[in-house]
């Protein structure tokens, strides 16, 4: 018995790695906001590092909810996105060559999103994690939950329902 | 009429960093009702294809506009934070169009403000997203 003799390691990352960065690349508000993504494996971590212009009330000082909102939107609209391309970017159906330069895949779109404010966000980086619950053809269920210092006491958390893209072809 | 109250309580939530990074200017304030307006500006574009608003900013919009409105209810004492918030998105808003969220405290007891909000954009017979939420009185 014989198997295909893996890639090498370089490969399969730098495909993922860029397969990931045009998919935020894409998105102007990711950027606006200064969200970055980390990437072990499949599992993603969103990242928004602390900046002046997130905070709400400034005497506190706390992260805005609407702040807090966006990265939790984010964070699922992204971990949604990935774990539907996942599977073509690993068989080499989708090269990140197309994804870098050809159309963006299309995203799902949000049909309606709870925000589940725990505790104030403090003048710090916040992170989150986002898990697919459900992901049929035509909608998708994802909860997310964001916190800071500690991954044991959650600042906020969410669940959001998705309208899928087509697939044709 | 705008009482001094609401005045300060404008000037304060105008003055939050995250509502002027997004630009937003408030239309009315009073008695438990705000409307903010946020122009088009394609740094907030979640769909890159079709230039359409991300979702984020219509909520950060929505979660400003309702807590705007708990603090003007006159039972407020002043202060507020988001318990929750829920938003529906009802249709993509148009790609360079200002969007103007309303927002009522319909119901408030000594601990919890209830606020319900609706976003438009030129159509406004059409919303595009609206939204309830709970958030908590304090202070006083």
């Amino acid at each position: 018995m014989t198997r295909a003799r893996p890639e090498p390691v370089q490969v399969v990352k730098q495909r993922r790695d860029a397969a990931l960065k045009a998919l935020v690349d894409g998105v102007p508000y990711i950027g606006f906001l200064g969200v970055q993504f980390e990437r072990l494996g499949d599992e993603l971590t969103a990242i928004m590092p602390f900046d002046e212009k997130l905070l709400g009330n400034p005497l506190l000082p706390a992260l805005h909810g609407g702040a807090t909102a966006a990265f939790l939107e984010i964070t699922s609209i992204i971990g949604l996105s990935w774990s539907m391309l996942w599977e073509e970017i690993e068989s080499g159906v989708l090269d990140p060559e197309t994804l870098t330069h050809g159309p963006l895949p299309r995203l799902p779109k949000t049909i309606d999103f709870t925000v589940d404010y725990l505790r104030s966000g403090l003048p710090r980086d916040a992170y989150a994690r986002a898990q697919v619950n459900r992901s049929g053809r035509r909608y998708a269920s994802v909860h997310v939950e964001a916190w800071q210092d500690n991954r044991a006491r959650p600042i906020a958390q969410a669940t959001g329902h998705f309208l899928m893209p087509r697939r044709d072809g | 009429m705008e009482t001094q109250k609401d005045k300060i309580a404008r000037q304060f939530m105008e003055a939050l960093p995250h509502a002027r990074a997004l630009g937003m200017r408030f239309t009315r304030l009073e008695n438990g009702h705000a409307a903010i307006e946020m122009e088009y500006n394609t740094r907030f574009i979640g769909d890159p294809e079709t230039g359409v608003i991300h979702g984020g900013a219509v909520s950060a919009l929505m979660d400003t506009c309702c807590g705007a409105a708990a603090m003007s209810h006159p039972a407020s004492p002043g202060g507020t934070a988001t318990i929750d918030l829920r938003i529906d998105y009802m249709r993509p808003a148009t790609p360079g169009q200002t969007i103007r969220a309303e927002a009522e405290c319909y119901h408030i007891t000594r601990s919890v403000a209830f606020v319900r909000a609706r976003a438009m954009d030129d159509d406004t017979a059409r919303p595009v997203a609206t939204a309830t939420g709970t958030f908590t009185v304090e202070g006083g």
